[in-house]
């Protein structure tokens, strides 16, 4: 199942140069730009690995495009996002984010039931991937 | 603050920066058979500006000038070329300037960023202007981020190192700055497309960088040595400084002037037109406290003249 995260998310994958240009759309509006990665996609789990700081005083997409590639050097199967933050005084929050590697293999989410006091149900999303330990859960099935 | 900061997308105060003019659409691929006036060429590139800026503020410095002329014009070339479908391979265009101390390295390195992104050789073509502190770290393990940090914030332009040999110390073989150094020379190899390295220093201690790091030396393609100005330049400088601050000489305060400039030449530690900007700043001074002094009344003339007094109370004619 294809995780629908960010923007862009359900358009095909970005080549490199859409990347740059997206990039370069941030930094002409001074949003600095960082990349985040992660093995659990969970929807809930709005904070991802950061892949070393936030890159501040850029002028061009070239830097960007630099760190994404060896974070995807780094971690070949994770989930990799590049995240734009506008720090403008009024609005102080990412203004763009999208992904920019994703595993070959997404084997989605299940959702689980529980039953608790007075019949109630509670539902939870579970993704499939959580069940092998953190580092091995998009690599190649064993 | 004026006003309320746009939000979102709304196009008055977050709409799209107004259009680079250098960044234009690719021009279409031209038959075989067709003709490109090059004089075209240079005025759409709005290269000229910029070269005879370089030739009317900067004084002297022939062989710095022609060398980047000469660069200009092979850009231009390659960028006809490329419409003709031609493929040339980038140009290197790594440099080294070597020269004595205020030749006007750092100055003709502002003017070089903003020529090549003129003629599309960088994108931005701002320059970011570092030293050792910049690029190298403290400890084991800081330098890599903090070199690449600046590699990327340079790119896009001009990425210009002052001083470049401290980043070598022969002496200490556990220091950082040969990693930095590794780092440095990957990337312009590497990524030549995305930046231009500029080394600057002076010339004896920069040989001597080279000939120690001569990985180095081999991947820059042009050293432009920096003169040293000769008496009339250096005189044609401190007008052209004078002009801008808004100061004139008084027509006795001429060969005041040049008696100075030839006597801080002699001087040791003199540093070209880095000495005149401070005899200047130092004639200001002495200029502001003798009105200050003198109490009168004072009219624009006044105020903008320097009297012979303002040199000659200098130290160089003691």
């Amino acid at each position: 199942m294809r995780i629908t995260q960010g923007t862009f998310s359900f358009l095909p994958e970005l080549t490199d140069d859409e990347i740059a240009k997206q990039a370069a759309y941030a930094l002409d509006r001074g949003w600095p730009c960082s990349v985040e990665f992660t093995d659990d996609p969970h929807p809930r789990n709005s904070y991802w690995e950061m892949w070393g700081l936030p890159m501040f005083d850029l002028t061009d997409p070239a830097g960007v495009l630099y760190e994404v590639k060896e974070c995807r050097k780094a971690y070949p199967d994770h989930y990799i996002r590049l995240n734009a933050y506008d720090a403008r005084y009024g609005r102080q929050t990412t203004a763009l984010q999208f992904i920019v590697q994703r595993p070959r293999r997404e084997p989605g989410f299940r959702l689980d039931r529980e039953e608790t006091s007075d019949r109630r149900v509670r539902y939870t999303l579970h993704a499939y991937a959580l069940d092998r330990p953190e580092g091995e859960r998009y690599g190649d099935a064993p | 603050m004026t006003g309320r900061p746009g939000f979102g997308m709304r196009p008055a105060e977050n709409g799209s920066p107004a259009p680079d003019p250098a960044a234009g659409e690719p021009l279409a691929p031209l038959p075989p058979d067709a003709r490109v006036d090059l004089a075209r060429e240079r005025s759409d590139a709005q290269a000229d500006e910029v070269l005879d800026a370089l030739d009317a503020d900067l004084v002297g410095l022939a062989p710095v000038k022609t060398r980047i002329r000469e660069i200009a014009a092979l850009l231009l070339v390659d960028r006809v070329r490329a419409r003709f479908g031609i493929d040339s391979g980038r140009p290197n265009l790594h440099m080294c300037f070597t020269g004595s101390p205020g030749t006007g390295k750092t100055t003709v390195a502002v003017r070089l960023a903003e020529l090549l992104h003129r003629l599309g050789y960088v994108r931005k073509g701002h320059l970011v202007s570092v030293t050792r502190d910049d690029l190298v770290g403290q400890y084991v393990g800081h330098t890599a981020p903090k070199t690449k940090e600046v590699l990327k914030r340079a790119m896009g332009g001009v990425l210009f190192i002052d001083e470049a040999y401290y980043l070598y110390r022969a002496e200490n073989e556990r220091d950082y700055g040969q990693e930095a150094i590794e780092i440095l020379l990957q990337v312009m190899e590497n990524q030549r497309d995305d930046l231009v390295v500029v080394l600057a220093g002076y010339k004896d201690r920069m040989d001597s960088f080279f000939a120690s790091n001569p990985g180095m030396s081999s991947r820059i393609a042009h050293h432009i040595d920096f003169p040293d100005y000769e008496p009339d330049e250096l005189e044609a400088i401190g007008r052209l400084m004078m002009r801008d601050e808004g100061y004139t000489l008084a027509p006795e305060t001429e060969p005041v002037f040049r008696a100075y400039l030839d006597r801080r030449r002699a001087r040791p530690r003199f540093a070209n037109a880095r000495s005149v900007r401070n005899a200047i700043e130092r004639a200001r001074l002495r200029h502001a406290s003798r009105l200050v002094a003198e109490s009168g009344e004072v009219d624009r003339a006044a105020l903008t003249t320097l009297l012979p007094d303002d040199f000659l109370a200098s130290r160089v004619f003691s």
